[in-house]
């Protein structure tokens, strides 16, 4: 199949829904499809292959903070360029309602359109009447996805309808097969994320500290993100200073291998989260999970049969798991296993068979997505001047 | 005329120039999302067709017992007939009997046990998976089918549209009742 994804966000920006797409992408490729994305970008030069420019990212304030998003006459002759010369059987549009490439690729494009929902948002004003306004071209969009039940219950609350549910993927070989960073002295545990955003609930982990590094005195805390060195130790007793180690931020490729190297992965997140790719990876590795008890949490973990949890915010209740699976090297055995096992289930090749069901089903009578031109004023302006340009 | 005249008068041609353009892009997203419902029914009849199509060919691969290929068979047939009939019990007849292929399906291929069993046969992981594949579609086109009969009401619902006829003489949009349940046992 010829297949068309429209990236929302600039590419060299670090983003959930940009990893999703290029794992789609990436997966989709590798079962013999030919795909092509646009997508907004910072640098045009450093796209891969199979990437189209869209435009630049401009900062605009939209729906209560600063977003980057790719909007103008430009942008829109763009992508009606890209959905003419691209002939494609179906156009799967990322995050729909983010005022950028996917809406006016919804707004410019007819016949078999694909989207996605990622976020969960509340109901919001700036949604309502975005979605008043972008009405005409929702209504093109023929398959609708959700990737979780958090971002559905999204859609159905602004728009109505319904949406099959597909939920995120995991590359499971990048990180089952990686290579170990290296050899620790004593059993480590890992944090991953940006330390200094309270919903990350780094201050729950160091909460635990204290009783934790006293009763295993070979223990030690590896800390992966943005948060600078200071920032971490600041929140700890000095006293554990040098048993805490602050990689920084990573590649993809070099967190893989600090997941192969550890003992536990603890994330002690206290809401905000809508699904846990985090997790999955983790689980990819074959590393025990130890999570807070949020519900998109105990939902990745099968209710507890493929990781452990917590109560969330509770800094004894932490120590307490991390103690247990220090203890019992054949449970830490038993959840690497099962868990590798649950990640399978979320492998990119499986998911990305779903979405494939999702564009046959769509796309049978042999027509490719076109450029819409009837029923708009400003469409038919546009026909005469860009057949008046070839 | 005086300039009061000549206000009502720019007044009404603008108005009446807004209701055209309104009027006129209505109908163009209508007659698109009539569109949509054309392609995505279809597209369902489409997957309808394939799904009748492998279960005759699952039969006569030999996957399944004697006991069993009469069973699906017999749905299958009857599917088939209901599909190509005529008159205006048309529709129903043709879901129902849909309806009684998906639930023989899943009678038959709920069993992970059973599938384990088949999987030796030559070319039954292929068989299988291409079934599995075809119930999938025949529920996700039924399922966007209807969401596009429920986008098509609710702009036909509305006063302008009705009172100007914007909908011409296209019936009034059906949505598909059927149970189409995939089979649970077929994807390993």
């Amino acid at each position: 199949m010829r297949i068309g994804l429209v990236c929302p966000y600039a590419w060299d920006v670090p983003g959930g829904v940009q990893a999703h797409i290029l794992d789609l992408a990436e997966t989709l490729l590798e079962m013999g499809h030919e795909v092509s994305v646009l997508t907004p970008a910072e640098e045009p030069d450093q796209l891969p292959a199979y990437a189209v420019y869209g435009g630049r990212p401009r900062a605009v304030p939209y729906n209560g903070s600063v977003a980057r998003l790719t909007m103008g006459v430009q942008a829109t002759n763009r992508v009606r360029r890209w959905i003419r010369d691209g002939e494609f059987d179906v156009v799967h549009v990322h995050e729909p309602l983010a005022p950028s490439l996917s809406l006016l690729a919804c707004w410019v494009g007819r016949g078999p359109i694909v989207a996605t929902w990622h976020s969960s948002v509340e109901r919001s004003r700036a949604l309502a009447v975005g979605y008043y306004i972008a009405q005409t071209a929702m209504e093109k969009v023929v398959a609708r996805i959700a990737v979780s039940e958090h971002a559905r219950r999204t859609l159905v609350d602004h728009i109505g309808g319904d949406a099959v549910l597909i939920p995120n993927g995991v590359r499971v070989d990048d990180f089952s097969e990686a290579t170990p960073l290296c050899a620790w002295p004593g059993p480590r545990i890992l944090f991953l994320g940006r330390a200094t955003e309270s919903r990350k609930g780094f201050e729950v982990l160091a909460g635990a500290l204290d009783q934790l590094f006293r009763d295993h005195p070979a223990l030690g805390l590896v800390v992966v993100g943005p948060a600078t060195e200071d920032e971490v130790l600041s929140t700890i007793d000095p006293q554990w200073h040098d048993r805490v180690d602050v990689l920084g931020r990573l590649s993809d490729h070099d967190k893989a291998r600090v997941l192969r190297s550890v003992d536990v992965y603890v994330a002690p997140n206290t809401g905000g989260e809508s699904f846990g790719i985090v997790l999955l990876e983790a689980m990819a590795a074959r590393v025990p999970v130890l999570a807070s008890d949020l519900p998109a949490f105990t939902q990745v973990l099968d209710q507890g049969r493929a990781g452990m949890s917590f109560a969330v915010g509770d800094s004894s209740s932490l120590a307490e798991g991390v103690s247990r699976l220090l203890a019992d090297p054949a449970l830490r055995q038993s959840m690497a296993v099962e868990g590798e096992r649950r990640a399978r289930h979320f492998d990119w090749s499986r998911i990305a068979r779903e979405v494939v069901d999702v564009y046959e089903s769509v796309a049978v009578s042999g027509e490719t997505v076109q450029v819409d031109l009837r029923g708009q004023l400003v469409g038919r302006l546009a026909r005469r001047s860009s057949t008046g340009s070839e | 005329m005086s300039a009061a005249t000549v206000g009502i008068i720019v007044a009404l041609v603008f108005f009446a120039l807004f209701v055209a353009l309104y009027l006129s892009m209505t109908a163009g997203r209508l007659d698109r999302l009539h569109k949509r419902i054309d392609s995505a029914e279809s597209a369902l009849d489409l997957h309808l067709a394939r799904r009748c199509a492998i279960v005759i060919e699952v039969v006569s691969s030999g996957l399944v017992d004697p006991a069993t290929s009469t069973v699906l068979l017999d749905a299958a047939h009857a599917a088939r007939d209901a599909a190509g009939s005529e008159g205006a019990q048309h529709d129903v007849d043709r879901w129902l009997a849909e309806s009684s292929l998906s639930q023989t399906l899943v009678e038959v291929f709920d069993d992970p046990l059973e599938m384990e069993a088949a999987v030796e046969i030559p070319g039954a992981t292929e068989l299988l998976a291409s079934l599995d594949g075809a119930c999938r579609r025949v529920e996700l086109s039924r399922r966007f089918l209807n969401d596009g009969v429920r986008a098509c009401r609710q702009v036909r619902r509305q006063g302008m549209v009705r009172w100007f006829r914007l909908a011409g003489r296209t019936p009034w949009p059906a949505t598909v009742e059927m149970d189409d349940t995939p089979p649970s046992g077929l994807r390993v």
